[in-house]
């Protein structure tokens, strides 16, 4: 009987623990799958437990994730129906059968969309007849390169941008290989010039050489085939030149090794090295600006300089990150309020002032940012990549928003890499990312 | 009940702690009769076993048997999606992608160069590693099994790297041997020059063979020791009074006697060695180029950095099959081995 009795407590116990969860029903738990090239994820926090605040119901969870992971974490998570609320992502077009339309829940859909130029819009939407709204950009980015200035005073040799506008790779090298020479010591060896290990990064210095990957018909659209996939082709005498022009780099010795060798088949990037002050130039982008301000701060002068110039112009890649909500969230109106929260004007604006981020926001765009920096190394390497936006060619915009990209960005940066190791010869590889691009086109 | 100088005193029941814990788990493991005693009067207690091993079974299902049969499917199909039913049906298209080479030995001419490099790399590495491990471990378990001083802290210290993550292991390592790592400090400090540990193809095959004999060695050497002290004593004292020096005691009674369980590490080592993967991918991530890429990053890589799960589900069952055939190679030749 005894035991009896105590089982039927020990049956209610069980069930009252039970009942827990159904009565903190009204908490919404939203998750964010983060990831950072600076401080980002600090401000976004902060931003988030002024936001949970306002609105006690709801809790916030950021995964941070590294850049290096976020894609083949989150797809199998979104394509399972697994995903998070959000997440920040920089391949807009992989997730895009996966995004919330936000446009019925949110509280005034036209004034979002006005935020936004259309480019960024179609980005994200499926095809011409969608009107989702499914994101927001985080941070507006453009490739370029970055200078020691420093060293350049050290050796005694003059920025070849301080004499004049348009400067060639060539001439870049020549100087940064001048100034490395003058510079490094059997203590330490200073590297002349590095690029990120990535497609995208050799996609702007090989289409201001001339490279054309895609075509454009008499209206000036890329030709797409019949999946709607921009048709590429590889081989071109400016790919050829830059490429060759990288692997170059490698055989005389004035790039570290690490970058593109070292890494195996992931991104790669000699940002500590130039935060270390052993490289001249280093090719990346303006999203590395916010971490050189708090990693390099006045430890020595270094600044953005214009995207060195070819026969193809003088092009950066647009880019950027995205806040994209996913459609399997359970929660399509919180997620909204949330979105249209981290968007509005005050707090995006806030947050490319203290994150040193630029954006595509019309209303940033109109008012300006007062960037919280006292670093003029940081002001002036911002306002460089602000000016280099117009230089941006029609084809890297295509590069950047087309949904088979992504294999001609991993298949340069692979490829490549085998011609630098001796593996492949350069004819060789562009067979073989030929060959990659066509698969992935056929096969999406 | 209880007795003392020849009296008998009763003494109440669950009045000591260690009665308490009794009853109370006593108590708790009959709760299970709520549960068991309708299932058993249901199905009988001859089915009952079923029963039991049920949520092993359950666990082997949805989360081996399941994944395999989905991976053999994905085998067959092509597509970006990961979702089954929005993935095409190619047939064996995959598998004679792979296939297909003009000469096995030289990958460049191979459709999918990847996977034959990725098949060349982790031949080289099964072939060197196993050697060196077998070697290595049986030194080892040889010198821990004499009367050595400090036997015991020996044993633990060679054992102590198994305990360690392989991530852990290759974050030590990768410490060590990069450009700027210790191994090059000290080098440099001695006034040499910086090896190209991680950065240069043949060295990067070298180091991860050489980490991964590091890491393993212990547990293999664990169970050659187990082997070497299951051989019976007076053997080596009939063999010492015979006259027998260390070297033909070693030929003719250790190993003769040892080989069932070598042939176990043989076979052990040689199926996680053809699977090698976890402290390759943090060490060199396949690089320097594709010098330490092997099948299972091959099959990773393919999956996850280029999209086409269907290729790397036709390389995964690829690699089964390989090591099906290790393990049935293991079973014939352990019964050969046991016979004789």
């Amino acid at each position: 009987m005894k035991q009896k009795a105590l089982f039927i407590l020990l049956t209610v116990f069980v069930l009252s623990l039970l009942a827990i969860p159904l009565t903190a029903q009204d908490a919404v738990e939203l998750r964010i799958t983060w990831y950072n090239d600076g401080n980002e994820g600090e401000v976004l926090r902060d931003l988030l437990d002024r936001y949970q605040a306002d609105n006690p119901g709801i809790t916030v969870v950021v995964d941070t994730i590294p850049y290096a992971d976020l894609d083949t974490t989150l797809q199998p998570q979104v394509e399972t129906g697994n995903g998070p609320d959000m997440a920040r992502v920089t391949d807009v077009a992989r997730y895009k059968p996966y995004y919330l339309d936000m446009r019925p829940y949110m509280s005034d859909a036209d004034a979002w969309e006005a935020n936004w130029p259309s480019a960024i819009i179609d980005w994200m939407q499926k095809d011409a007849e969608d009107t989702g709204l499914y994101g927001f950009m985080t941070n507006a980015t453009v490739t370029g390169p970055f200078i020691n200035r420093t060293l350049f005073e050290q050796a005694g040799v003059a920025v070849p941008s301080d004499e004049k506008a348009e400067v060639s790779w060539e001439e870049w090298v020549a100087a940064a290989t001048q100034v490395a020479e003058a510079v490094s010591s059997p203590d330490n060896t200073v590297y002349a010039v590095s690029i990120d290990r990535s497609g995208h990064r050799v996609w702007g210095p090989a289409l201001s050489n001339g490279a054309t990957f895609a075509q454009f018909d008499e209206n000036g659209n890329a030709v797409t085939d019949d999946n709607g996939n921009v048709v590429y082709t590889v081989d071109s005498p400016g790919f050829r030149e830059t490429a060759q022009m990288i692997v170059d780099w490698h055989t005389e010795g004035i790039t570290p090794a690490e970058v593109w060798v070292g890494a195996g088949g992931s991104y790669a990037s000699g940002r500590d090295i130039f935060v270390n002050g052993q490289l001249v130039l280093f090719m990346s982008g303006s999203w590395q600006v916010g971490a050189f301000a708090t990693n390099i701060g006045d430890a020595f002068d270094w600044e953005a300089i214009p995207n060195p110039c070819g026969a193809g112009g003088c092009t950066g890649m647009p880019g950027g990150a995205a806040l994209m909500a996913f459609s399997e969230t359970e929660h399509p109106e919180e997620v909204t309020a949330l979105m249209e929260y981290l968007s509005s004007d005050e707090i995006l604006t806030e947050f490319a002032s203290r994150t040193l981020f630029p954006n595509y926001d019309v209303r940033l765009s109109e008012h300006g940012v007062d960037f919280q920096t006292d670093l003029p190394a940081a002001k002036n390497s911002l306002d460089t990549f602000a000016a280099e936006i117009p230089h941006i060619s029609a084809e890297a915009w295509v590069l950047q928003t087309a949904k088979n990209s992504f294999a001609l960005n991993t298949g340069i940066r692979e490829r490549l890499t085998q011609v630098i190791t001796g593996e492949l010869t350069l004819d060789e590889a562009i067979i073989r990312i030929q060959e990659e691009v066509d698969e992935a086109s056929a096969a999406s | 009940m209880d007795t003392t100088e020849g009296n008998i005193i009763a003494r109440k029941p669950g009045t000591s702690p260690i009665s308490l814990i009794t009853r109370a788990v006593s108590w708790f493991l009959g709760l299970g009769d709520y549960i068991f005693a309708p299932i058993q009067k249901r199905v009988g207690h001859v089915r009952m076993a079923y029963v039991f091993v049920l949520p092993n079974l359950l666990i082997f299902g949805i989360f081996i048997l399941f994944p395999m049969l989905l991976n053999f499917y994905y085998g067959f199909t092509s597509g970006e999606s990961i979702l089954p039913e929005n993935r095409t049906f190619v047939g064996t298209e995959n598998l004679e992608k792979l296939l297909q080479c003009d000469n096995y030995l030289d990958p460049n001419t191979c459709d999918e160069d990847l996977f034959w490099r990725g098949v060349s790399n982790t031949g080289l590495y099964v072939v060197s590693e196993v050697t060196l491990l077998v070697i290595f471990a049986l030194t080892t378990a040889l010198a821990l099994n004499s009367n050595v001083a400090g036997r015991a802290f020996f044993r633990s210290v060679f054992f102590y790297p198994v305990l360690l993550s392989p991530v852990v292991v290759a974050l030590i390592w990768k410490w060590l041997l990069q450009q700027d790592g210790l191994l090059n400090a000290f080098i440099v400090s001695m006034g040499g020059e910086r090896a190209p540990f991680l950065l240069d193809g043949g060295w990067s095959q070298f180091w991860v063979i050489i980490v991964g004999v590091w890491a393993q060695m212990g547990f293999y050497t664990l169970i050659l020791l187990a082997g070497l002290q299951s051989i019976p004593a007076d053997l080596y004292e009939a063999s010492s009074i015979d006259g027998a020096n260390a070297f033909r005691t070693f030929r003719s009674i250790t190993l003769p006697l040892l080989m069932p369980t070598m042939f176990v590490v043989l076979v052990l080592s040689l199926i996680r060695a053809v699977q090698v993967f976890d402290h390759v991918y943090v060490l060199t991530n396949g690089g320097p180029g594709t010098a330490t890429l092997f099948i299972v990053q091959y099959i990773y890589r393919t999956a996850f950095s280029n999209r086409n799960f269907g290729l790397a589900a036709a390389a995964s069952l690829l690699l089964a099959l390989v090591l099906l055939l290790l393990t049935v190679a293991q079973l014939r030749l352990g019964r050969r081995v046991d016979a004789t």
